[in-house]
């Protein structure tokens, strides 16, 4: 299409590797509060495919979270080594570390994370802002993501004006809109009813099979259920990796 | 690596949320009044500057006076402490001789004359002196009358030109010009009253207070022309070395004393006590340039104050720019760009304040008080503006730039999550 030449740029030369989007080894995160050092990873080891969509579950303080940001470099491991996409993100500096969220990373969050004072457009439009997109690229990128997410009426109101699933699609716009090698939802539908939840997931499923790589963290079994390839975290290390 | 991209700064700016309005006022109110305060203390600054320079330069400008004195260095034989009395003929001498002049003239005076006309009498300084006298001491004649010429010096006439006050003392409001006079009891014709001019700097007091008469008829009445005074002007104030140099070579052979002997002439030079002048009005004006800044800084902590509370409420915006891949610029950029607009509009607010204010205290009246008159009226200049407007960028950024730092160290993992 015609954004092809554009977003599909950057994947010419990350073709070398074996077909991982992911490689975790050996990861561990120390937060050092003080005295007190707190081991919220351990040593995870993670391989995650292209085009997999994974659940990650895990109690509350197992360590997912701190996972989750390791995974969508907001973060940096203690130790370890993490490939995206076959590059080594350890040691990049916090500029490039930003680069590399803006192109290779969608984020979509429990509470939404849309900014309030501008419009659903505008929201969508940030991480295109970010990149350097002239404005008319960035136009048609916008409404072809509000076209895809069945939210072309609603580009204009402001979040607030919107339901939490109106929302939650807005948000995930936003995170498709650099065409990011990985989806990173954490509870996506913690904030939603089960019906507008159900919405989200189904529209998660149609990203992943059109070849997209999802990764969501939940501690709902049923939202769990619905993922290929479900992880499950302990006490920071992967106590379960299994498909159904 | 990439490019700075300024245009997006700004519009990262226009999408930012906004400041509570209440707030911004108090921002830019605070500004304006700390921008109001330097401009018109500058503009204060300014004004005494402007009307103790014109002052000082109302009795002339790049002048040397020389009183003649004794000699203090034994000189071909001659012993020290012998007085030199330069005459009126020396004059015409060192008028040829000094190269680098644009004039020298000599200056006799006596005091306590008696000077009447029919209606009042009054006792005055009168001063004898060569015709260059007025052009360089700035005597200028008021309309319709004229300075002493080179014809009435040689011709000796008795002609009077008086200071402004003298002529209001003995005339009232009546054109003295044309009109007789009698200084101790020789009569006079007056041909010119002084243009009225603001005089700080005087020796034998002020001109207007003065009449001033042929050098040559001064010698006729008064029976002397030994020089009380010698004032020199050179074509270019640095060359005063040089002409005052020449001044005592010349005398010295004439006169016999050592040329470098500094004790034969008192000597101002008031090229060099202006400089010293100057100096001090721009320690003045530094001191109230501090104090307005100093109150500015007051309105910039006011702005700092608030670009941190508006980052304590965009903590979870800035957040999620930077999950979004927002670059540290792009961070703190809009919030120093912020910052530098509250800055721009309370001193633009200011500087209208400023203004307004100096047109107003413009009207007050000033004559008759001394103090009010020497502090002349407020003036706002070009270099007090951009003075102004440097301070108040400076003030701005540096408000905006400590903000924005602690911006740019959120980290976005903690800020994301949780409400």
């Amino acid at each position: 299409m015609f954004l092809d030449g554009f977003f599909n740029s950057k994947k010419r030369y990350s073709s070398v590797e074996n077909g991982n989007v992911i490689d975790l080894k050996g990861l561990t995160r120390v937060y050092v509060t003080g005295k007190i050092k707190v081991e919220a990873l351990k040593g995870i080891d993670l391989e995650v495919r292209d085009g997999d969509m994974v659940a990650i579950t895990g109690p509350s303080g197992s360590g997912k979270s701190t996972l989750m940001n390791l995974i969508g470099c907001l973060d940096t491991p203690t130790s370890g080594s993490y490939l995206l996409r076959g590059e080594s993100v350890a040691g990049l500096s916090r500029e490039e570390l930003a680069g590399i969220r803006n192109r290779r990373v969608g984020f979509i969050f429990q509470n939404f994370n849309l900014l309030p004072q501008i419009s659903a457009y505008e929201n969508v439009e940030m991480p295109l802002l970010f990149s350097g997109l002239p404005r008319q690229k960035r136009r048609e990128r916008v409404y072809e993501l509000f076209n895809r997410v069945g939210l072309s009426d609603r580009m204009d109101h402001k979040p607030t004006e919107l339901s939490g699933g109106q929302m939650q699609r807005v948000a995930t716009a936003r995170a498709l809109a650099m065409d990011p090698d990985i989806i990173l939802a954490d509870e996506p539908t913690g904030n939603l009813d089960t019906s507008s939840g159900s919405d989200i997931m189904d529209l998660f499923q149609e990203l992943w099979e059109q070849g997209r790589t999802v990764l969501v963290i939940t501690h709902d079994p049923a939202l769990a259920r619905r993922a290929p390839r479900q992880v499950e975290i302990r006490d920071g290390l992967i106590t379960r990796d299994s498909r159904t | 690596m990439h490019k700075p991209r300024p245009g997006l700064i700004f519009q990262l700016l226009l999408r930012a949320s906004r400041v509570q309005k209440k707030r911004a006022v108090l921002t830019v109110a605070s500004i304006a009044w700390g921008s109001f305060s330097l401009l018109l203390l500058l503009a204060f600054g300014e004004g005494l500057r402007i009307s103790v320079t014109t002052g000082t330069f109302g009795m002339g400008r790049d002048l040397a006076i020389l009183w003649p004195g004794t000699t203090s260095l034994t000189w071909q034989g001659l012993p020290a402490g012998r007085p030199i009395l330069p005459r009126i003929e020396d004059i015409p001498l060192l008028r040829e001789r000094i190269p680098n002049l644009d004039e020298v003239t000599g200056e006799i005076h006596r005091s306590g004359v008696t000077a009447n006309n029919d209606d009042n009498t009054n006792t005055v300084r009168v001063k004898g002196v060569t015709y260059g006298y007025g052009r360089i001491r700035n005597h200028i004649p008021a309309p319709g009358g004229r300075f002493i010429n080179p014809l009435d010096e040689k011709l000796r006439r008795r002609v009077a030109f008086l200071g402004d006050k003298v002529a209001k003392e003995l005339f009232g409001e009546e054109d003295p010009v044309g009109e007789p006079i009698l200084l101790d009891t020789v009569p006079y014709t007056v041909i010119g009253v002084m243009m009225h001019k603001v005089q700080i700097s005087a020796y034998g007091g002020m001109d207007e207070d003065h009449i001033t008469i042929p050098i040559t008829t001064f010698k006729a009445q008064f029976g002397t022309d030994q020089l009380g005074m010698i004032v020199v002007k050179p074509d270019q104030p640095q060359q005063m070395g040089l002409v005052l140099e020449e001044l005592h070579k010349i005398l010295g052979v004439k006169y016999g004393f050592d040329p470098k002997d500094e004790r034969v002439f008192g000597i101002w030079d008031t090229v060099d006590s202006f400089r010293d002048m100057t100096n001090t009005l721009i320690g003045i004006q530094l001191f109230l340039g501090i104090i307005g800044a100093l109150t500015l800084i007051i309105g910039g902590i006011g702005v700092a104050n608030i670009m941190y509370a508006v980052i304590k409420e965009r903590t979870r915006e800035i957040g999620v720019k930077m999950a979004l891949g927002a670059r540290r610029r792009w961070i703190t950029g809009p919030i120093v760009l912020e910052s530098l607009l509250y800055a721009l509009l309370g001193g633009a607010v200011g500087l209208i304040m400023a203004v307004v204010a100096v047109i107003l205290l413009g009207q007050l009246p000033t004559e008759g008080n001394e103090a009010l008159e020497l502090l002349g009226k407020p003036t706002l200049s070009l270099s007090i503006g951009m003075a102004s407007a440097a301070i108040l960028g400076l003030i701005g950024f540096m408000a905006g730039f400590f903000p924005a730092r602690r911006a740019a160290s959120i980290n976005p993992a903690e800020t994301l999550r949780y409400e």
